[in-house]
């Protein structure tokens, strides 16, 4: 087996084992702390795949900005352990059945569908950040700028839900 | 070199666990967080189709995602906070104004 080859199945591994955790973690703040696992595991997996820059991205933006905000806003809640509720019968039974189902469709769709493409460039030649900030400013600017104006909008939301009301 | 094929199959396991976490989950911060696995799940395809056809309008798409995804952590929690502050329960199962 090649050393990419090992590389993907010990990423691999981690990012699964990370989500069963966070499914069958009772606390919240274990199952934040395994999804950074898993987000970890896919930035590995980016560099994998030859994509730098949206590993550091993935690693800054996801591992850092957001599960930050997460626990945070798990820590100011003081959230306790989850409170067990009864599934009713149907969910029990068919629920894991589907979910498999899901899975397997999903998977067979896109590897029938996608999988199939020839790999016509070697990793190296798809030289990428500085072709990628080319084109994130030149072809896809205007997408771009509109995503700053939904940052803006979403400050502002952010900011009017979590006030408290006036008395 | 790893076959495009492992990486499409691992991003459809990772979203159906989402899927998963999603149902069963009943604390409304972990609901979120499978939403955030999911979108994970996603972007791992996207970049795993960039690479294979050698073209780079897949990671702009995840960056794209990713910038979605922090605005829409930044505006759900707000509203998390609210709920949690109005119905003193971060448990779905409480918040159910709208069911008959």
């Amino acid at each position: 087996m090649s050393a990419p080859l090992i590389v993907f199945f010990v990423l691999a591994a981690l990012a699964i084992i990370g989500a069963l955790s966070l499914i069958l973690q009772k606390h919240p703040i274990h199952s934040a702390l395994s999804l950074i696992v898993v987000m970890v595991a896919l930035a590995g997996l980016y560099l994998l795949l030859g994509a730098e820059f949206v590993a550091a991205v993935q690693i800054i933006v996801y591992g850092g900005a957001i599960m930050v905000l997460f626990v945070f806003v798990i820590m100011l809640l003081n959230a306790g352990e989850e409170e067990h509720t009864d599934f009713s019968k149907l969910a029990k039974f068919g629920g894991l059945p589907l979910a498999l189902a899901l899975t397997g469709l999903l998977a067979a769709a896109m590897v029938h569908y996608g999988g199939a493409v020839p790999n016509t460039t070697s990793p190296d030649s798809l030289a990428n950040t500085s072709n990628l900030s080319t084109m994130l400013f030149s072809t896809f600017v205007y997408p771009f700028e509109l995503t700053s104006f939904l940052i803006l909008v979403a400050i502002m939301g952010a900011l009017v839900l979590a006030q408290r009301e006036k008395s | 070199m790893v076959p495009t094929q492992y990486y499409l199959i691992l991003s459809a396991i990772l979203f159906g666990m989402g899927a998963v976490a999603f149902v069963v989950k009943r604390n409304i911060i972990t609901i979120f967080m499978s939403i955030e696995l999911m979108l994970n799940a996603v972007n791992l395809a996207f970049v795993a189709f960039s690479q294979a056809r050698g073209k780079l309008d897949g990671q702009i798409f995840v960056l794209f995602v990713i910038v979605v995804a922090a605005a829409e952590a930044a505006v759900g929690l707000g509203i998390i906070i609210m709920t949690a502050r109005n119905r003193r329960s971060l448990n779905v199962e409480r918040v159910d104004l709208l069911k008959l």
